[in-house]
């Protein structure tokens, strides 16, 4: 018997004597996050409906392959990857989505949602986990999590990536400036987020300041430093809306080059 | 106007022990530690609680109420429904040794474990000087009041005993992020001493001892999050590695 349950502790049977609803917030998480997984993965393979011009998902962007759709590459990447590796058609979304992946799977707000609400360690505060054995991130995979600030280098490019995305959004389908529609104002939220999402991350606090010792040698980096630690405070708010703001501008995405919808020009 | 409470108090030892309910009277305005008090007054004289300063300073009245870590002198009866019984027990993180009383030795063990202050050999203890944004970025952890309940929500020793001869816990990863953070300390393996020897990398960040904290201590945000941070400069990222080693210092300034 360990944890709670050891020898020399209050003899107490109960994992948890906490009365309110602990298991509500791990519940919604899991739910949410295992909602956006399975809808991501659907998308990330079902390689259609990704691209109307002016329009790109964020799940397909920068579209790399020789299969993207006609308009969707940008010439400025090229499209170095083929469609087919041993024989095996391989959608575009594939060789990127690693990235902006990995960024939020080694996130610390979300490594505190997921290893509640997924692997319960613990579920809630004062609530015993049901594992018999703990190591943390000290060993493989787990220590992995420490690559964090190199997928958040990453995220920063995929943010300019999809800032232009955003830009080209104010194009007609006839390529032609000017114009505005319900999909720019989707893709501006969706960016938007996805920048505070990432200067309010906790390793761009460090990068920026956070590993000094003299703050008062360095005044710019600490300005920088406390105008991201007031973001740093709502970093789990930002993780949730960009998420919502990319699942969001990928359904919109879809449903236009589906047919579904038609992206209603304001001017 | 006094009411009627249903408490529920765990009471025995390290061998034994059970939940007892007892009712008593309550009083506008009183708190979890006022009502534990009364029942120690009126109807179990040999109960045994920790207390002293009833002001959320001493951090002695740390107990669990309603299965949350929480301090009893700060915790309003008023905070619960009239009819809802209150169940208090001891911190179940620690060994019990009577009653609501438990045996918080580990955590002075692993105070001495942290390696102190160390003062520049060419400053006299007198010409120190310090600018004041650099006192605020470590005046936050000053706040630590030593009640220990983030030591007792966090699972890394709550759930597994076994784990508290590697790892230190929160109480003591804000005081090696305090002074990791101090200009003038001139220790410099605190970052790899924290991962390797005092268990920084068993932290999994789900932050309940910066939820159970009295004094608000953003104890994964300013402290462990930043040390995490700290170490991956030295030990996983060799971009940084290679720079200190150019630049022939430890990168940190």
């Amino acid at each position: 018997m360990s944890g709670v349950f050891s020898p020399t502790r209050a003899k107490i049977k109960e994992r948890t004597l906490r009365t309110d609803k602990w298991w509500l917030q791990p519940a919604i998480t899991f739910g949410v996050l295992f909602s956006f997984v399975i809808y991501a993965t659907f998308r990330a393979f079902e390689n259609k409906y990704y691209f109307s011009e002016p329009l790109i998902s964020p799940f397909y962007s920068p579209c790399l392959s020789t299969s993207c759709e006609p308009g969707s590459a940008l010439s400025f990447f090229g499209q170095p990857f083929n469609n087919k590796y041993f024989g095996i058609g391989i959608s575009p979304a594939l060789f990127i989505l690693i990235f902006p992946l990995g960024f939020r799977m080694t996130c610390y707000y979300y490594r505190k949602a997921y290893y509640r609400a997924f692997w319960l360690s613990p579920p809630a505060c004062a609530v015993a986990e049901p594992h018999t054995k703990y190591t943390g991130e000290t060993r493989a995979p787990l220590i992995l999590q420490n690559s964090h600030r190199w997928f958040f280098y990453a995220g920063l490019i995929f943010n300019v990536i999809l800032t232009w995305d955003a830009i080209l959004a104010f194009r007609n389908p006839d390529k032609e400036w000017g114009h505005m529609s319900v999909g720019t104002l989707v893709f501006l939220f969706s960016t938007t987020m996805l920048w505070f999402y990432s200067l309010s991350c906790h390793t761009c606090r460090h990068t920026l300041g956070g590993r000094l010792k003299h703050f008062s040698k360095h005044p710019v980096r600490y300005k920088a430093w406390t105008i991201v630690s007031v973001l740093n405070h709502k970093h789990p708010t930002f993780a949730w809306i960009s998420l919502f703001g990319v699942a969001g501008a990928d359904i919109y995405v879809r449903a236009v080059a589906s047919g579904a919808i038609t992206n209603f020009y304001f001017f | 106007m006094a009411r009627k409470l249903n408490l529920r108090i765990w009471r025995g030892d390290s061998t034994t022990g059970a939940l007892q309910d007892v009712q008593v009277d309550v009083n506008e305005g009183e708190v979890v530690l006022d009502v534990i008090h009364r029942v120690q007054a009126t109807q179990m004289g040999d109960l045994a609680v920790r207390w002293n300063c009833k002001a959320g300073k001493c951090g002695s009245c740390s107990m669990e109420i309603n299965g949350k870590p929480r301090l009893a002198c700060m915790t309003q009866v008023a905070s619960y429904d009239e009819d809802e019984t209150i169940t208090v027990t001891p911190l179940r993180a620690f060994p019990v040794i009577k009653d609501l009383v438990t045996d918080v030795s580990f955590n002075y063990k692993k105070a001495m474990e942290i390696p102190a202050y160390s003062h520049p050999a060419d400053l006299a203890p007198g010409d120190a000087r310090m600018e004041q944004i650099d006192v605020e970025r470590s005046q936050e952890f000053r706040k630590c009041i030593e009640c220990f309940l983030c030591q007792d929500t966090c699972h890394v020793i709550r759930d597994h005993e076994e784990n508290k001869k590697s790892f230190a816990g929160p109480r003591f990863f804000i005081r090696i992020a305090e002074l990791d953070m101090h200009p003038l300390d001139t220790l410099k393996n605190r970052k790899r001493t924290a991962q390797e020897e005092h268990g920084l990398g068993m932290c999994n960040i789900t932050k309940c001892c910066t939820e159970v904290c009295p004094e608000h201590i953003r104890i994964t945000d300013n402290a462990i999050i930043p040390m995490k941070e700290r170490v991956v400069d030295i030990k996983y990222d060799p971009a940084r590695w290679l720079g200190s080693k150019i630049r022939k210092r430890d990168g940190i300034v």
